[in-house]
């Protein structure tokens, strides 16, 4: 750490900074070592796994489609299955936790109401409170109404996103101008087309940071769907390889096909995440910064 | 409540709302309009359940004589339970270590994105981010198999040298095992909010700074980090938030740490066991509202500390 900032008058070229650069270097190589490893390693079968040899660079034999072949035919196809339920859990927890927060962030920023205020207050003082000490009770509740052990256990609590509301209240106080949803108002535009029209596109970066985060902690979410859910066919991919792993601990010899299974199914159960956060970079860094800031 | 704010509210209004009047009612229905579902989810998944947490946490369930009220017996019972206190204590143990850690590193890491513009940084930049898009379990999953002795490097690695390898594993060295863990999953995510902010700063100040004599060192520990303290208070408290109430990747590594780590290894597994396991809803409710209420009152003692660098809230 002896220089690590530059000035940006010199922006125009490239800042390089050696030393920094081969420390970046050795940083990228802690980061994407477990990748590494589960890449080489889901190219194996068992006796390559358990024979020895570099766990850390390929045998003779690499046999993806084979592994592949297997982790999608493995106990009828319940690893499709998984995949399939936390895409559903993710879309369907995301869009539903970011169409809330957008509409409250706005209104929180755009609107004088009635207990405006202390309501704020409030959802700022929930962002304190941990999500998993909430499980418990939902689960009791939801037990009571004969709603765990369904989808609707997962969504439903995936909804809630104080700090998308937090975020989304920033940003549309400091992008939406009050006077240009004045001016749409003047125009003999309604309160909701002035918000759809006007407001939203405004708010766009937001948005999209907003769903990609809120999809981002429905698709991760584990302890959630551990409590709720006992049937193995509406586990999300997170739970299910949870499982694999806690019976292939069990049963050190006869678990042994279901270790290479896990080592694959968890590189591809992290493509889908990763192409997302790379494909839609643009949009969400800018959002980022907001929480941030203020 | 609700009369109170409605007369105080208008004062705090912009100047551009030229009519009252009607308009305040409509502002009313609109601002409820677009409130309200979000209140609605709100008041049903966070409000009852705590509300309710409170409540089951106030009961007891005996095998003879069925459900009683104890006030605050579970709290008591909690408080001097040893399974819930040495959890307690390793969380806020590994709370002190992991969070600063974290925290240096992803500021350190910002800091040399933020200066060094190859196109090189920019590709770490996304790689050191990576790890925030796997899933906590699969991350888990993940270094748990390079800490095995069966498939990870490890062995391999201290075997040139003529040494037995660590075991992060072990009882002895799992704080360091998970510590790794938590590190590699979520500094890259603080280093990411940290570098827009540094990115949000305005250039001129360098320019301003370097006419002063500041040099390269300086601008950064004087104008950098105090400029992006909102952002580094913001990561402060999730980072708290989350490694108080820490579960998935003990509770994944558990099954490979046969015996290392215990069913009440941190107050949510604890609660989760007391729950699920052992279907002791009254005490699991407790033990989970005791531990929000330890990070609620953790989170606001810090915030009211860190009050005067304008922090997020």
């Amino acid at each position: 750490m002896t220089d690590p900032t530059s000035v940006r008058a010199g922006a125009r070229r490239p800042q390089r900074y050696l030393p920094m650069q081969i420390l970046l270097g050795f940083l990228v190589i802690y980061f994407l070592v477990p990748f590494w490893w589960v890449i080489v390693n889901s190219s194996k079968d068992a006796p390559g796994l358990f024979g020895g040899g570099n766990t850390l660079w390929f045998t003779d034999q690499i046999d993806y489609l084979g592994n592949l072949e297997q982790l999608f035919t493995y106990d009828g196809g319940i690893y499709l299955r998984w995949i399939l339920n936390s895409t559903l859990y993710a879309i369907a927890g995301g869009v539903g936790a970011t169409v809330l927060s957008v509409m409250a962030g706005y209104g929180f920023a755009k609107y004088r109401f009635a207990a405006r205020r202390f309501s704020f207050a409030v959802v700022l003082g929930a962002l304190m409170v941990p999500a998993t000490a909430l499980v418990i009770p939902t689960f009791i509740m939801f037990s009571r109404l004969g709603l765990t052990n369904t989808v609707w256990a997962v969504i439903l609590p995936s909804l809630l996103n104080p700090f998308g509301v937090y975020l989304m209240h920033v940003y549309a106080r400091d992008a939406v101008p009050d006077e240009l949803l004045d001016a749409a108002r003047v125009d003999g535009a309604g309160e909701i087309r002035t918000f759809l029209q006007i407001a939203l596109p405004l708010m766009r970066p937001a948005v999209v940071t907003v769903l990609l985060l809120s999809a981002v902690a429905s698709w991760n979410n584990y302890f959630l769907p551990l409590a709720m859910l006992s049937d193995n066919r509406l586990f999300p991919v997170t739970v299910g390889l949870g499982l694999w792993q806690g019976i292939a601990s069990a049963n050190n010899s006869g678990g042994t096909s279901l270790w290479s299974l896990i080592i694959l199914g968890s590189l591809v159960s992290v493509i889908p995440l990763v192409i997302a956060f790379f494909s839609l970079q643009r949009h969400w860094r800018g959002g980022l910064s907001v929480g941030g800031l203020r | 409540m609700t009369v109170l704010t409605e007369k105080r509210e208008p004062r705090t209004q912009p100047k551009t709302r030229k009519i009252r009047g009607k308009v305040h009612l409509r502002e009313h229905l609109m601002g409820w309009f677009f409130v309200g579902p979000f209140g609605v989810v709100f008041l049903a998944f966070l409000i009852a359940p705590l509300g309710y947490a409170l409540y089951l946490s106030l009961f007891q369930k005996k095998l003879i004589g069925g459900t009683s009220f104890v006030l605050f017996d579970n709290y008591v019972k909690a408080f001097t339970d040893p399974s819930f206190l040495s959890g307690a204590w390793f969380v806020i143990r590994f709370s002190l270590v992991s969070i600063p850690l974290q925290i240096i590193l992803a500021l350190a890491m910002a800091l040399i994105l933020d200066a060094v513009t190859t196109l090189f940084a920019r590709f770490s930049r996304l790689m050191i981010f990576l790890p925030y898009a796997i899933p906590t379990v699969i991350g888990a999953v993940m270094w748990g198999f390079l800490y095995s002795k069966g498939f990870g490097p490890l062995t391999d690695i201290f075997g040139l040298f003529g040494a037995t390898a660590p075991d992060f594993l072990g009882s002895n060295l799992i704080f360091y095992g998970l510590l790794n863990v938590v590190t590699w999953q979520w500094a890259g995510y603080y280093m990411i909010i940290l570098y827009a902010a540094l990115q949000g700063i305005d250039p001129t100040l360098y320019e301003a700074a370097r006419m002063d004599g500041a040099g390269r060192w300086q601008v950064a520990t004087r104008i950098k980090i105090p400029l992006i303290a909102p952002a580094l208070i913001l990561i402060l408290v999730f980072s708290l938030i989350g490694t108080l109430q820490f579960f998935n990747e003990p509770q994944i590594l558990r099954y490979l740490a046969a015996g290392t780590i215990g069913a009440d290894f941190t107050p949510n597994m604890y609660a989760y066991q007391q729950a699920f396991s052992l279907a002791n809803f009254n005490y699991g409710s407790a033990i989970s509202f005791a531990l929000g209420g330890i990070v609620f009152i953790c989170v606001y003692a810090f915030l009211f500390f860190t009050r005067k660098r304008r922090s997020f809230l």
